[in-house]
């Protein structure tokens, strides 16, 4: 065996010390924010490649950033995707209804109507300006900031209420915590708190599809930082392995709850280019412009419907508000960074795109903001009646022994029968 | 059994479209231990096919498939590797149904290979029932004999729930006695080892009496039924065998049904001690059957160790282990 030096372990030895890195964030409470070392792209500037074309030909879009709406308010380049006036309108007020949404929700958790709530403020052309480009009944595997979908696909608020209150009218029977949605009338999987195993889920939905000679595809929605687990790489995998009809999105919004991008591998790559490795057709674009979520959307979906394979599309974005309602970014973030934000707000961009294109004005859009905000007060009451959480109007005991499995085993039957004994003595009725 | 299995699964391919089978090697090759040779080439490689050694992938996968609408038989090599896709399992396979009340579920059988006795060292050996049997949910299954196999791998494919499916790798080609310096018989010769042609299926849930017996009730499955049984016969103890063959869903009459006759219980299974299966069985027994009792309800497991390569067969739960176990209860 070759002789090597060996060190001591001990500091003053004469080999270079390591240093060990952690990443940090660039801005914390306090700090003034600068964006400018972004690189942001010129909208228009990034060349649209044929969808069926090799994988690697996306690669440098994948350290690229798709941008279509300018500083001018118009559309510019290859990724306009050249929606008519009315689709457009669609998509402001599915945007603004999910925006009215969030707010109302988020204060019903702060009024004790329910335990949680998570916002999408700021993220919501990631998930309906995407989904918007599929086709209905494409099957999606969203994550739990995607309830912009649901509304985009026409998902009843009362529904979405419903469960958030865990009340007695939530079809998932106060199984599941708020904002975990299911619907397979709306081709919408039920969501998963474990981050990430949607998306080997997805893949397998899309490679069933395809052994069936089906003509639906499979799209899944996960965040930058759960890019991190496993599960997300064994998706990469399967997808690029089986050329599955599957979108994989992932919403980079910079932070996992107080964890900024870095520590999900962000620093040193793009979440775009980790597709690029595996042969997957891979995307990066704003997450803030509407226009331009849709277009990448559309291209993948194309390109899985033609049968040449899976696309990953990094929305890069900006997480405008907390967490949930359990956390509080003004403690481990600065505060500038939402008004500092260099790629607006999607809501007002795409306003302000169709005020541009003379089919929009700021009276409408107050009428809109009005209507919306109406409309899910209204589904609130409707909500109510139905109880809020923890104040009794729930499912019966014995439905929380149904659904483990497809018939009551003995010993489930035997534990219902105690829980409905037990309610006698702790919840007496009159 | 082997045989049996490879069976079960290309009559289920057959019967229905629905049914697909993947994991690492089980296409073109059949699989290391052949449970799935030939069925490639008989059905294609839409519905037989080679996975990523990824087995969160594979399960993953598995899971969407499912809620798709077909029904998955993922194949993972040896039960030890299952961990990686513990967490689809878990949280996911166990739960879809649940958490979606019904909107979705996980029709996947994931067959494995479990349990010691070929040598194959700590990573080729475990027994991980009890961390499956343990999760709301899934359904443990444990064929013992090439006829049991056959039906309730048909019976599992069928179910609409997800369905773990061990398979007692010791005895794939004979019904191993507990002697492992002693040559072992094939399983052609074995009364158990008729296996009819077509379809048939065995439900889940029931056990299966081995022999009866009045001196004391042993609950087992997998290989540890035919060491049991070649002990039993050997000391010439009346004893009344159940093969429990589904561990979730538990035939709980079986169980009861025979310890009040008997009055004396003995648990043997591979898996380590500590929280093993045995340790739900014997509290079962305890609290269902207290009064029928004359003896403390004794188990014969493995040792609390991992799987050691060279000293496997002092590990193994074998006829002395059992032997003194059952003297004991005899004696009480
Ligand atoms: C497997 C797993 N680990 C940890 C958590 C706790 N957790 C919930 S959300 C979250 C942050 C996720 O961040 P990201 O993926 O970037 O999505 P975002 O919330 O920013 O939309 C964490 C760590 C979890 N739910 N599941």
């Amino acid at each position: 065996m070759a002789t090597r030096p060996s060190g001591t372990g001990q500091a003053g030895h004469n080999r270079p010390a390591l240093s060990f890195h952690v990443p940090e964030p660039k801005y914390r409470p306090g700090d003034a924010v600068d964006f400018s070392d972004l690189k942001i792209s010129e909208p228009g500037a990034q060349p649209r490649p044929d969808e069926t074309c090799l994988a690697i030909e996306t690669a440098p879009l994948a350290n690229d950033l798709i941008r279509v709406l300018g500083d001018d308010n118009q559309a510019h380049g290859p990724w306009d995707p050249r929606l008519d006036p009315e689709t457009l309108r669609a998509m402001l007020r599915n945007m603004a209804l999910t925006r009215a949404f969030d707010e109302r929700m988020y204060r019903g958790q702060r009024q004790g109507k329910t335990s949680f709530y998570m916002k999408c403020t700021g993220e919501e052309a990631t998930s309906i300006a995407a989904s918007m480009a599929l086709a209905a009944d494409d099957m999606v595997f969203p994550s739990y900031r995607q309830q912009g979908i649901l509304i985009a696909r026409g998902y009843p608020l009362v529904e979405m209420i419903n469960q958030i209150y865990s009340n007695r009218g939530d079809k998932l029977k106060g199984r599941q915590l708020p904002i975990m949605y299911s619907s397979r009338a709306h081709s919408f999987f039920t969501i998963s708190g474990n981050l990430a195993t949607q998306t080997p889920q997805a893949v397998g939905w899309a490679m069933a599809s395809a052994m069936r000679g089906d003509s639906r595809i499979a799209a899944t929605w996960v965040g930058e930082g759960s890019t991190a687990e496993g599960d997300f790489h064994a998706a990469c995998l399967f997808a690029t392995v089986y050329n599955a009809p599957v979108i994989l999105n992932v919403v980079n919004n910079q932070w996992a709850i107080s964890s900024f991008s870095g520590f999900a591998g962000g620093e040193r790559a793009t979440f775009a280019a980790r597709g690029v490795g595996y042969g997957i057709a891979s995307l990066r674009v704003d997450g803030n412009d509407p226009l331009a979520c849709y277009a990448a959307e559309l291209w993948a979906a194309n390109r899985a419907r033609a049968n040449a394979g899976p696309t990953l599309i990094e929305h890069f974005s900006y997480r405008a508000e907390g967490h949930s309602t359990s956390d509080d970014p003004s403690q481990y973030r600065s505060a500038q960074e939402r008004a500092e934000w260099p790629l607006g707000d999607p809501i007002m961009r795409l306003k302000d795109h169709l005020i541009a294109l003379g089919e929009w004005d700021d009276e409408r859009q107050e009428k809109l903001d009005l209507e919306s905000a109406e409309q899910v007060k209204a589904a609130t009451k409707e909500a109510e009646k139905n109880g809020i959480l923890g104040h009794g109007l729930h499912h019966p005991f014995h439905t929380m022994f149904e659904d483990v499995f497809e018939e009551l085993p003995w010993h489930l039957e035997e534990q219902a029968a105690q829980a409905i004994r037990e309610r006698e003595i702790k919840w007496p009725q009159p | 059994m082997i045989e049996a299995i490879n069976d079960a699964l290309d009559i289920m391919l057959s019967h229905d479209p629905t049914v697909i089978i993947m994991g690492e090697d089980v296409g073109y090759f059949g699989g290391v231990f052949r449970a799935t040779a030939g069925l490639q080439e008989k059905h294609g490689k839409n519905r037989v096919f080679d996975t990523p050694i990824s087995e969160c992938g594979i399960i993953g996968a598995a899971v969407g498939m499912g809620a798709y609408g077909l029904r998955p038989v993922p194949e993972i090599q040896f039960a030890d590797y299952i961990y990686p896709g513990m967490d689809q399992l878990i949280s996911e396979a166990a739960r879809l149904r649940y958490r979606s009340a019904g909107e979705f579920i996980a029709p996947l059988t994931v067959r494995s290979p479990f349990g010691g006795g070929i040598f194959g060292g700590q990573t080729h050996s475990q027994s991980p029932e009890s961390l499956f049997t343990h999760v709301a949910g899934l359904k443990t299954v444990i064929p013992s004999t090439p006829y049991d196999a056959k039906g309730l791998l048909i019976a599992a494919i069928e179910d609409n729930d997800p369905v773990i499916f061990f398979e007692p790798k010791r005895i794939y080609n004979g019904p191993f006695n507990g002697y492992y310096d002693k040559p072992v018989e094939p399983w052609k010769n074995h009364k158990d080892s008729r296996v009819p042609e077509g379809y048939y299926s065995i439900p889940l849930g029931k056990a299966r009496t081995v022999r009866k017996g009045d001196a004391l009730t042993v609950l087992t499955y997998g290989t540890m039924v035919h060491v049991s049984e070649a002990v039993c016969r050997e000391k010439g103890v009346d004893a009344e065998i159940i093969d429990l063959r589904t561990l979730v869903p538990l035939d709980i009459e079986a169980i009861e049904a025979s310890v009040e006759k008997t009055g004396r219980c003995l648990i043997v299974h591979e898996a380590t001690r500590t929280s093993g299966f045995g340790a739900e069985l014997s509290a079962l027994v305890t609290e269902r059957c207290f009064y029928h009792l004359e003896a403390p309800v004794e188990r014969v497991t493995g040792f609390d160790t991992p799987y050691p390569h060279s000293l496997e067969w002092a590990y193994f739960p074998g006829p002395i282990r059992i032997g003194e176990a059952i003297d004991k209860i005899l004696e009480a």
